[in-house]
């Protein structure tokens, strides 16, 4: 079974669970409710022997909404199929089931998840911080976060001050024509 | 102190066993000869510090190839790396640990100055926490830079009138 008649066997064996199945390049996305999310999974990594985990990331589109989309790459050792499963989180709750219990590796993802970007992994049993120190009030990887970061002050633990960016040059913006204008110093980022 | 020599009473035994110097300049002369380095390897630049410290560069030269993990026993602290705000209290606990007298290399651009992290998550120098007594440029300075900065320190330890300022110290708290 290639990934493509994977994507179409879930979406029969679970009607209703699969909003969305994009392919591209040969690769399979299914877009999934937050119900079926632990059904599914739980089904891909026993009956269709998606063994490995491969990463879980997490998107921000920030405007849009649902804002947040948390990723998932599930690869099968046994059959050699790659799949991507996909779910919306919306503003108003950052809540997600945890996967943990079906792959051991997703409880460190999770919590980089958790950190940078401040969804939260219901049932995780270990939800810290990852990157960042306990106590931290940000999530770094927001979009509407700034890029030379915020100050903040835990009083012998850490602390963090906002970065000189004097029109930081190390991000730069795809689709530009040059450099000069793909540079943020020339959007007039602080 | 007189700047006055005297011969010493002659003895044989002891003949050229004497040096005759001031006790500012055998002080220094003994620190800056045995400089033990605290490594505090952050990231990439510690790579070029253990170069620096292995046979091919040897900063034994220097008598300063003991790397001491333990700050009490260290007398100056490299600086080499990455310093990011979840390990920068740290190293100024570390700094804080090291008995006078002690100094600081700021190695490579992260520890001088972040470096190419303008972000929230580095510090942007180490001298933002602790005061630094040589830079060295470069991503990452080669070991001949860290030697040359070394031998800055050198310098710098030299010129130190430690004996000078203590005994003015103790006169003006005699006087007061
Ligand atoms: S200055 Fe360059 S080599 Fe040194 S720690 Fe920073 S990034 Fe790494």
């Amino acid at each position: 079974m290639t990934a493509a008649e994977t994507a179409l066997a879930l979406q029969e064996k679970f009607p209703g669970a699969v909003l969305s199945i994009t392919e591209f390049r040969g690769e399979s996305s299914l877009m999934l409710t937050m119900a079926s999310l632990i059904p599914v999974m739980t089904y891909c990594q026993g009956e269709l022997a998606f063994d490995l985990l491969i990463d879980v990331s997490s998107v921000d589109n920030m405007g849009e909404d649902p804002r947040y989309v948390v990723v998932y790459e599930l690869y099968s050792l046994t059959t050699k199929n790659h799949l991507r499963i996909k779910v919306s989180v919306s503003e108003d709750d950052l809540n997600v089931p945890t996967v943990s219990q079906l792959w051991p590796t997703a409880d460190w993802h999770e919590r980089e998840i958790y950190d940078m970007m401040g969804i939260k992994f219901t049932g995780h049993p270990d939800l810290r911080r990852i990157l960042m120190w306990d106590g931290y009030p940000y999530h770094p990887l927001r979009k509407d976060f700034p890029m030379g970061g915020l100050p903040s002050d835990m009083p012998d633990v850490a602390f963090s001050e906002t970065a000189p960016l004097a029109g930081g040059p190390f991000v730069t913006s795809s689709g530009a024509m040059d450099r000069v204008s793909a540079e943020p110093r020339a959007k007039g980022e602080k | 102190m007189s700047t006055e020599l005297t011969h010493a009473a002659y003895d044989s035994k002891i003949e050229g066993n004497i040096v005759f110097t001031q006790l500012d300049a055998a002080m220094n002369w003994m620190r800056k000869n045995s400089l033990w380095p605290m490594p505090m390897g952050l990231a990439c630049c510690a790579i070029e510090l253990m170069a620096t410290a292995s046979s091919r560069f040897d900063i034994a030269r220097f008598g300063a190839e003991v790397m001491r993990f333990s700050p009490r026993q260290a007398d100056v602290m490299i600086v080499a790396g990455t310093v990011t705000y979840k390990m920068a209290l740290a190293v100024k606990r570390i700094w804080d640990q090291m008995p006078e007298p002690k100094w600081c290399i700021a190695m490579g651009a992260c520890a001088s100055s972040g470096g190419m992290y303008r972000s929230y998550a580095v510090l942007q120098g180490i001298d933002h926490l602790i005061p630094v007594d040589v830079y060295i440029s470069g991503c990452p300075p080669r070991p001949e830079a860290l030697i040359e900065g070394f031998m800055r320190l050198q310098r710098k330890i030299q010129g130190e009138q430690s004996f000078l300022a203590q005994k003015k110290e103790l006169v003006d708290a005699l006087s007061q």
